[in-house]
């Protein structure tokens, strides 16, 4: 019992995370129609600049900042300079120019940082708290729900309180009438890129830590996992990728609890499949008009 | 006549041209590329025979992918996978029935083939039910896997350390190298005749129905969803073939052999080459050999290891964005006879 209760913080502790990167998947394909799969790459390349700002000043906090403002510029960069010129007349185009992007980036980052694990520190402490001799939570997986929490009501209120985020929903929704009714589109999606590219940081620098450390290829398994969560939830559905994403925490750990660790990558894959076979418009999804 | 046949066929596919004798063009191209390569293997140094082995390797897998890719339009990250599968095989059968003669070695290729094949059904199954993104993460999930199942079952894979692979010497004197290099090309030329000859017939106008839109091609009377599993199917078996060869090559087997990368890497080949030609798959298949050795060769001179592995990862990826964004046709569609016939 003590193990499971463990097991179930420590789930939703890894949720959390994959939760926020799920997030910024789906916050690209509801504007672009894209699932951007070089987002792990792009997290962890912001990651390794937020640690080389941190190991040269000493401060974990100007590190995190420069962290998350590297991910804004290079979501930015990203739209404007590759994904804008993307032909969108078949779906695989833009699944291919982004795996491109994390050939280059994996490449890039290993020529100049090598490629071997570097130690990824964490803010807190990750000693886990004792309630009555059962370990629940640390002081690191509490930064990390507040952290998740924090982005995911900013984001609720930039989309559905604020006239910026009214003019990137109607740029998704319908981009030739949001034009003509003077929405800067492309403004708005460069705008929408750079969000996500920034969640996906904060989620990269919240995740690192918990795992091996810093690599090029650190976020492959966070990818596979992250997608995994925003497909249960529906990849069109906010509030489902943040469920999405602590079911797949909460599998992962019991997962790795209970059968071992190596198992872990095959559950999410099984995972995956059920779903994409039983639900393929992820567990929230409401029956649809079937295309033949 | 041949014009018009080629306006209906629009697109990178074969045009339907009954005029010519095609079954001798295709007869031809495969007698001449075996006496190619055997004239290849006794001309080049033993190093030089080892890389054009395995371009013969490689070419099984990126014919099959570039088969389910470009003609039949799903984009498959999991190659790398499938072709760990098959590598496995050969590496597990082997290690049973070496030491009895080569006949072995071709009863493990098979079997190789024959245990991809139903692994791609498998997947193929999924597939067909899946478009674009999705698909291409369940495949991308494939791709990760393979690591945590040699250690989950380390037992029969050896987790990272992996296999190897026993193999008996090849026949009277020849060379190790350039036996290696007649087996993988006798794989990648039967490959290459068979795809050519599918994907001219029905079946590959059936993929490429499907490929351009399914709804005229089930009012058309074609199986979407058979067409798919099975264009996904054949495309395993080669990508089957293509592990077997290259486990023969490398007389090992290790999960680090088969990483993401090498998947990402496939899919880029067929995209510079030219997606759904077979004549890309080549090119395609001689880049993944060329220019990793172009980059070793760069950096050879000065003394900096991170750049060794790292140098043709983002040339790839560079030249990959690079191509999507300007020349979809890839290398295929750079054919200056073409340029010059179109203009004449």
């Amino acid at each position: 019992m003590d193990r499971f209760v463990f097991l179930t913080f420590d789930g939703l502790g890894r949720g959390a995370v994959y939760a926020a990167f799920a997030l910024a998947l789906v916050l690209i394909w509801r504007a672009t129609r894209i699932v951007n799969f070089a987002q792990g790459a792009m997290a962890v390349a912001t990651a390794y600049a937020g640690y080389s700002v941190s190991s040269a000043t000493g401060s974990y906090w100007l590190g995190f900042g420069v962290a998350i403002a590297a991910g804004l510029v290079l979501g930015a960069v990203t739209e404007r300079v590759v994904m804008r010129f993307v032909d969108h007349s078949s779906p695989l185009n833009g699944v291919v120019v982004a795996l491109g992007l994390v050939l280059v980036i994996q490449g890039v980052l290993g020529m100049i940082y090598g490629n071997e694990y570097r130690p990824a520190g964490a803010p807190f402490s990750r000693d886990a708290f004792e309630v009555g001799g059962v370990a629940l939570l640390s002081r690191f997986d509490l930064f990390v729900f507040a952290a998740v929490a924090v982005v995911v009501v900013l984001l609720a209120l930039l989309f559905t309180r604020t006239a910026i985020g009214l003019r990137m929903r109607a740029s998704a929704f319908a981009p030739d009438v949001s034009r003509l009714l003077g929405v800067n589109v492309g403004g708005m999606l460069t705008l929408g890129w750079a969000l996500a590219a920034a969640v996906g940081s904060l989620a990269g620098m919240l995740v690192l830590p918990t795992e091996l450390g810093l690599h090029p290829n650190a976020m492959d398994i966070v990818f596979v996992s992250s997608f995994t969560a925003a497909v249960v939830g529906g990849l069109d559905s906010a509030v489902g990728s943040v469920a999405g994403g602590l079911i797949v925490g909460l599998l992962l750990s019991y997962v790795s609890g209970y059968l071992g660790a190596t198992v872990a990558p095959i559950a999410v894959l099984v995972l995956l499949v059920v779903v994409l076979l039983g639900r393929p418009g992820g567990l929230f999804s409401r029956s649809a008009a079937r295309t033949v | 006549m041949s014009i018009v046949r080629e306006r209906v066929t629009a697109g990178p596919a074969v045009a339907v041209t009954r005029d010519r004798p095609w079954r001798l063009r295709y007869l031809l191209w495969t007698v001449g590329g075996a006496v190619a390569v055997v004239a290849l293997t006794y001309a080049l140094p033993p190093f030089r025979t080892y890389q054009l082995a395995t371009i013969g390797a490689y070419l099984c897998v990126t014919a099959g992918l570039t088969v389910l890719t470009g003609l039949n339009g799903q984009l498959s990250l999991g190659h790398g996978a499938l072709m760990a599968t098959g590598a496995y095989t050969v590496a597990l059968l082997q290690d049973k029935l070496a030491g009895r003669g080569q006949w072995t070695l071709l009863v493990s290729v098979l079997a190789a083939i024959a245990l991809t094949t139903v692994v791609g059904a498998v997947v193929g199954l999924a597939a067909a039910r899946l478009r674009g993104p999705y698909l291409a993460g369940l495949t991308l999930a494939v791709a990760v896997v393979v690591p945590a199942i040699t250690s989950t079952f380390d037992e029969t894979f050896n987790s990272d350390q992996g296999l190897s692979v026993v193999l008996d010497p090849p026949p009277g004197t020849i060379s190790v190298e350039r036996w290696q290099a007649w087996l993988c090309w006798a794989g990648a030329l039967v490959t290459m005749l068979a795809l050519a000859v599918l994907v001219r017939g029905r079946f590959g106008r059936e993929m490429r129905a499907v490929r351009d839109d399914e709804t005229a091609a089930r009012l058309a009377g074609v199986g979407v969803a058979r067409t798919q599993v099975l264009t996904f199917v054949v495309s395993a078996a080669c990508a089957g073939l293509g592990g077997a060869l290259v486990a023969v090559l490398a007389q090992s087997v290790s999960p680090g052999a088969f990483p993401l990368t090498l998947s990402l890497f496939l899919v880029m080949a067929i995209v510079i080459g030219g997606l759904g030609s077979l004549a890309g798959a080549f090119w395609g298949a001689v880049l993944l050999v060329a220019l990793p050795a172009l980059a070793h060769s760069v950096t050879e001179g000065i003394d900096a290891q991170r750049l060794e592995g790292n140098l043709p990862l983002a040339l790839f990826g560079v030249t990959l964005v690079v191509v999507m964004l300007a020349a979809p046709g890839g290398i295929a569609s750079l054919n200056p006879l073409k340029l010059l016939r179109r203009k004449a």
